[in-house]
């Protein structure tokens, strides 16, 4: 049943092809039904999972590959990985509902939209080292078409940076990887049989950052996330919903996935130092935001700021800890794919700008009412207060950081405070500000296309979602602790205790 | 996994279980008013007014149950607590609870709300927002009265964050206001830099005892082995751990009650509409800090060595409070806003009940915030009708004689203002009493003592200048608009709190102290002799000198300058105007968190922005050229060495591939190359590792 999320989306892209050009709406409707299709397959085998009573790693899929270099297409899933794919396919739909407007080459964009989803789903349910790296690279090049063509100001740029810091980084991956295969002197890239081999510390002490690195570039992890908020602001909407709702987690379950598991000592030696670049992360992005003109700089470095959380989550070392980074990278992907639709979509597509200084005279509440009251609550989510995903999540990740690094938490909590600054400053700037006296807009205000239905169904989508796993995180956590517990994840408990 | 247990006897008629009614019912109001039109107006008054009334009746009943006491010094308590999730091994927890305090608190938030929903249906019947203004107000009242009935920190929390959202909310509810907008955002802020206290306190208190439920069948944090627990343990400066948490809890409140230094929103915050300053930011929210410290109060007293010195954590309460005390009634000498002089006034009194709690405990604290509660919502509603009544003025020097054209506002904030002042027999007389003999008593120190007397008054000296400015002398404001009275809506409500403010105190006079034997456990009686017995006496006339001497020195001063038909300068400014000028410059602690915090926060942001652009960007932009550079490199060679019609039909398919081609600007091929050099010295570090 799993697979076929993967399965849907390759075929979906392909199928988008051989549709007529002109037929604009057809395509988009087709595309609904695939991302739709793709969410039913992942909500179907969650409810699967947890009838069947399954906790730790289920196997769907195991057909040998490349017999000689021991690679096999094998596919299974855990907690974590039904978590994420869930994560996708809601992403996914709401990414198709924000792009109905498209109208430049619609075929081209959702074709490489569901290439992109398909490698994320591949991701998230490959436990062959191979297969994962495959599927991890196949997701980054249709990314670069999406905001090398699509994109909005200094999309090349943007596009190129991108590139760069992905490329660099499952360079990296790549080279651990390999070492591993070849140290493990194992014949199979199977990550099962490869995280019990017990690799030395000297091995362990570099080959541990290597990849924990790696990944981590994709998540934002400073110093080297400035790609992010270039990156997010250049791509069009939909393609920035899944960059800072999906992509960016790639990187984190990589580095949980892969790089903690196959090296819990080198994560033992190393967790502190890592730990202190996730803080720094969640400040320094939450004081960059501050002072950002450009309204999708803003998010994009809230993203940094929300993603530290899921760092910090992971070198703690604890189960509730880990819990809460698992269950922040849901939140992040549901809350930053809503302000992503709000203003890529919503906002920059009717006033033709993001510069909080000239959206300020528009008063968008009155123009755009819908846009403010979705944008009020997905900020109120993104500060993380109580009542919304991002609030459990937070607590989590601080409790388990509070066990570990008590100092580096009370910075950590001041981050969630500048984090409610910059969000105010950009929602009053933004749609709540009062006319200067001088610059008076045009009698009877100023008149916007109304928000579409894809739109609205789309926000509210995604609202529930966050307000849901808010109140009843028991939805999501009933599948994460479990697979904390699984006999994989065993190895970074031992290595804690050490 | 839902688990019950009740402290007293099978036989009580009020199940804790059902008491997240009366926060729900409110909630459910907001959720439907926010989904009706807006044109529907009645319906969302109604709803909230009907909801609140029922959250009140509710309350009753719990109140009425949380009377029969169990035995003889014992707290009536009952909790009920259930999972919210589990984590590995351990779990959060949430419970509700129904103890004298909280009971006290339920019938004084729905009673009190439910007036000031009954006066905002008058007060703001103009308003385009109408219905969402009452949406907000219910949420508003959700979340306190959720706060209120929380048996775990956690949920406490929550509630307390929810509480901050409405006020924010509804502070910025005329946003078209720059200054309305911008209040609300220095309110949420201000008050969640206290939080980050409280939010640490709780961390490190789950992390020590493993449960945020304060009672649980001797498992709570709140029971007594948690806290021999917590005792035992040293933090740090030989500062006991339950003393630590104590204190990161007393910054959340420091925060949400606008205690110095985090007092500098509370002012601001009067930009929102009267009826939420009255409810808000006078009455139930502000008095949350007190109540969060009451709720955990064990913690603040815990200790292991000598137990006739205070702990550490109550001395800080005290001191803060004490400092707040004064320091904002100096402050309201010198405003001429109507409501930001009783916005100065409430940060006073709540360092009042700061300093009843780090002194007396929880009762003498609870009585004053109780009695602050009714006296402070009715002058803010008197404020509301003051306002209302002359044409949406605050400024009290352009207001004058209005006692002739608003009789009944008049009366009622005179009541009011003779409560908060501590005039004998009225309500604030015995609640500030009772606080002044325990500060007189406390071991610690007797600064705070001295402090509160001065704060006192200090109180009665400008809610004088106020009255007479407002009530008495000539009518200085506009000439052709005379004041009129407010509707009945605005004015039935007075009414009510007025009697309030009265007789509220004769539940804890020292003849006859119910409201502390209630709260403690403790049956009294009524006693006539222990009114004269002692220090009691004395005290009382002490307070009642205090009180009477402000009173008498502000008549003296201000009566003569209110009777001019214009004013120029304070008589205060003419006496001095250095010192008049600071304090009604609010002693400028705006001006220094602005060039101090706030211009660090900036250059911070502005240094790292810098970094981003320059250093990092930078970084990238090298590595690109570099590739570029080296891929230059790369196709020289290739032209050269490479047979060159192979190159031209390359170059033939590069220009047949159309757009594709344009994009394709050799990133992808340098990755591989990347990849190849890197497997190549992969290579050679195994080969020479492996030697």
């Amino acid at each position: 049943m799993l697979a076929w999320t993967i399965y849907i989306s390759f075929l979906g892209a392909a199928a988008l092809v051989f549709l007529p050009r002109e037929n604009a709406r057809l395509i988009r409707w087709v595309s609904l039904v695939i991302a739709l299709a793709g969410l039913l397959c992942g909500v179907a085998a969650i409810c699967q999972y947890q009838t069947n009573g399954s906790s730790g790693v289920v196997e769907i899929l195991n057909i040998p590959w490349i017999k000689d270099l021991g690679i096999s297409f094998y596919l299974a899933a855990d907690g974590i990985s039904l978590t994420l794919v869930l994560l996708t396919g809601i992403a996914a739909v709401c990414g198709v509902l924000f792009s109905w407007n498209i109208e430049h080459r619609v075929k081209e964009f959702f074709a490489f939209y569901f290439a992109l989803i398909g490698g994320v789903y591949g991701v998230f349910l490959s436990f062959d080292l191979f297969l994962l790296f495959v599927f991890y690279e196949i997701a980054i090049v249709p990314k670069y078409f999406l905001i090398a063509i699509w994109g909005s100001k200094r999309r090349e740029y943007g596009a190129m940076k991108l590139a760069i810091y992905s490329f660099v980084g499952s360079a990296m991956v790549l080279i651990g990887i390999i070492a591993a295969y070849i140290v493990s002197g194992s014949s199979s890239f199977n990550l099962l049989e490869l995280a019990s081999y017990p690799f030395s510390e000297t091995f362990q002490a570099w080959a541990f950052p290597l990849v924990f690195i790696g990944f981590a570039i994709l998540a934002g992890l400073w110093p080297f996330h400035t790609w992010a908020p270039m990156g997010h602001s250049a791509a069009p909407t939909a393609a920035s919903m899944l960059l800072a709702g999906v992509v960016m987690k790639l990187g984190a379950y990589g580095a949980l996935r892969v790089a903690m598991t196959l090296f819990p000592l080198g994560l033992e030696r190393w967790h502190n130092e890592i730990a202190l670049l996730a803080v720094i992360g969640i400040v320094y992005g939450a004081t960059v935001a501050l002072i950002q003109r450009d309204f999708k700089f803003v998010i994009g470095y809230s993203s940094v700021s929300h993603m530290g959380f899921v760092l910090l989550g992971l070198m703690t070392l604890t189960q509730i800890g880990l819990s809460g980074a698992v269950l922040q990278m849901f939140s992040h992907g549901i809350i930053a794919g809503l302000l992503f639709g709000v203003v890529g979509r919503m906002v920059y597509e009717r006033a033709h700008t993001r510069d909080l200084d000239e959206l300020q005279p528009m008063n968008l509440s009155k123009a755009l009412p819908f846009a403010a009251v979705t944008f009020v609550i997905a900020s109120a989510a993104s500060m993380g207060l109580p009542g919304f995903s991002g609030f459990v999540a937070e607590l989590q990740v601080l409790i388990g950081a509070w066990q570990t690094f008590p100092g580096l938490t009370i910075i950590a909590a001041a981050g969630i405070v500048i984090g409610a600054a910059f969000m105010l400053r950009a929602l009053i700037k933004a749609f709540f500000a009062e006319n200067e006296p001088g610059k008076t807009q045009p009698a009877g205000g100023l008149h916007f296309e109304a928000i579409s239905i894809p739109e609205r169904v789309g926000a509210v989508v995604l609202l529930t979602t966050t307000v849901a796993i808010g109140l009843w995180p028991k939805l999501l956590l009933d599948l994460i602790n479990p697979a904390l517990n699984s006999p994989l994840m065993q190895p970074l408990w031992k290595g804690a205790a050490l | 996994m839902w688990t019950s247990w009740t402290h007293s006897k099978a036989d009580m008629s009020f199940n804790p279980q059902y008491l997240f009614l009366i926060p729900l019912l409110p909630l459910v109001a907001a959720g439907v008013s926010a989904l009706i039109g807006r044109h529907q107006r009645k319906l969302a008054a109604t709803l909230a007014i009907g909801s609140m009334a029922l959250a009140f009746l509710i309350s009753c009943a719990a109140f009425a149950a949380s009377l029969n006491a169990p035995a003889q010094g014992e707290v009536f308590r009952q909790v009920f607590n259930f999972n919210w999730f589990q984590l590995g091994e351990g779990s959060l927890r949430l419970g509700f609870i129904l103890d004298p305090l909280t009971a006290v608190m339920l019938v004084m938030v729905t009673f009190v709300g439910l007036l000031i929903f009954i006066y905002s249906a008058g007060y703001m019947a103009h308003d385009e927002n109408f219905k969402q203004f009452f949406c907000f107000l219910s949420l508003f009242a959700a979340a306190m009265l959720g706060l209120l009935i929380s048996n775990s920190l956690l949920l406490l929390f929550i509630c307390w964050e929810l509480v901050g959202l409405a006020s924010y909310l509804l502070i910025g509810f005329w946003f078209q206001k720059p200054s309305a907008a911008a209040a609300a955002k220095k309110a949420f802020i201000t008050t969640r830099i206290g939080d980050i206290g409280l939010f640490l306190g709780m961390l490190w208190l789950y992390g020590k005892t493993g449960t945020l439920l304060f009672y649980d069948g001797g498992n709570g944090c709140l029971e007594s082995s948690a806290l021999t627990q917590l005792v035992a343990q040293t933090a740090f400066a030989g500062m006991a751990l339950s003393t630590v948490i104590a204190l990161l809890i007393f910054c959340g409140a420091v925060g949400k009650s606008g205690q110095v230094p985090l007092h500098v929103w509370l002012p601001d915050a009067m930009e929102g509409p009267t009826p939420v300053s009255a409810l808000i930011h006078a009455a139930t929210m502000v008095a949350a800090g007190v109540f969060l410290m009451a709720r955990v109060y064990p913690l603040v007293t815990a200790q292991a060595g000598d137990l006739s010195l205070p702990t550490t954590a109550a001395q800080v309460i005290t001191f803060v409070g004490a400092i707040t005390a004064v320091f904002a009634a100096l402050i309201a000498v010198g405003q001429n806003d109507l409501k930001r002089i009783l916005a100065y006034s409430t940060v006073s009194q709540l360092g009042f009940m700061m300093i009843g709690l780090g002194v007396g405990g929880v009762a003498v604290a609870m009585f004053h915030l109780i009695t602050h509660a009714f006296f402070k919502a009715l002058l803010f509603l008197g404020a509301g009708s003051v306002i209302h009544g002359c044409h949406e003025e605050q400024d009290i020097r352009k207001m004058g004689g209005l006692r002739k054209f608003m009789p009944v506002t008049f009366a009622t904030y005179a009541i009011g203002m003779l409560a908060l002042c501590g005039v004998p027999f009225f309500a604030g007389f015995w609640s500030k009493d009772e606080i002044l003999h325990a500060a007189h008593a406390w071991p610690g120190s007797h600064i705070p003592f001295y402090l509160a007397i001065i704060g006192a008054f200090l109180t009665a000296f400008y809610m004088t200048r106020q009255v007479c400015y407002v009530f008495f002398g000539m009518h200085r404001g506009d000439k052709h608009h005379a004041p009129h009275e407010s509707p009945r809506t605005m004015t039935v409500p007075l009414t009510i709190l007025a009697v309030f403010a009265v007789i509220l105190g004769f539940l804890g006079t020292p003849a006859w102290p119910w409201f502390s034997g209630w709260l403690t456990g403790h049956p009294v009686e009524f006693n006539f002799g222990k009114l004269l017995a002692g220090g009691a006496l004395g005290m009382m006339v002490l307070s009642a000198l205090i009180a009477c001497g402000g009173i008498g020195l502000g008549w003296w001063v201000y009566a003569k300058a209110a009777a001019k038909p214009s004013i120029e300068l304070d008589p205060l400014e003419k006496l001095s105007p250095v010192v008049f000028g600071w304090l009604r410059g609010r002693l400028f602690i705006d001006e220094l968190y602005a060039a101090t915090v706030i211009r660090l926060t900036t250059l911070l942001a502005v240094t790292s922005d810098w970094l981003d652009r320059v250093l990092w960007g930078g970084m990238v932009q090298l590595v690109g050229g570099c590739t570029n550079l080296f891929s230059r490199l790369n196709l020289t060679i290739d032209n050269t060495v490479v047979n060159g019609g192979f190159d031209q039909g390359c170059e033939g398919l590069r220009e047949s591939a159309g757009w594709l081609s344009r994009l394709r600007n050799g990133q992808l091929q340098n990755y591989l190359r990347t990849i190849g050099a890197a497997l190549f010295v992969l290579l050679l570090f195994l080969i020479w590792g492996r030697q």
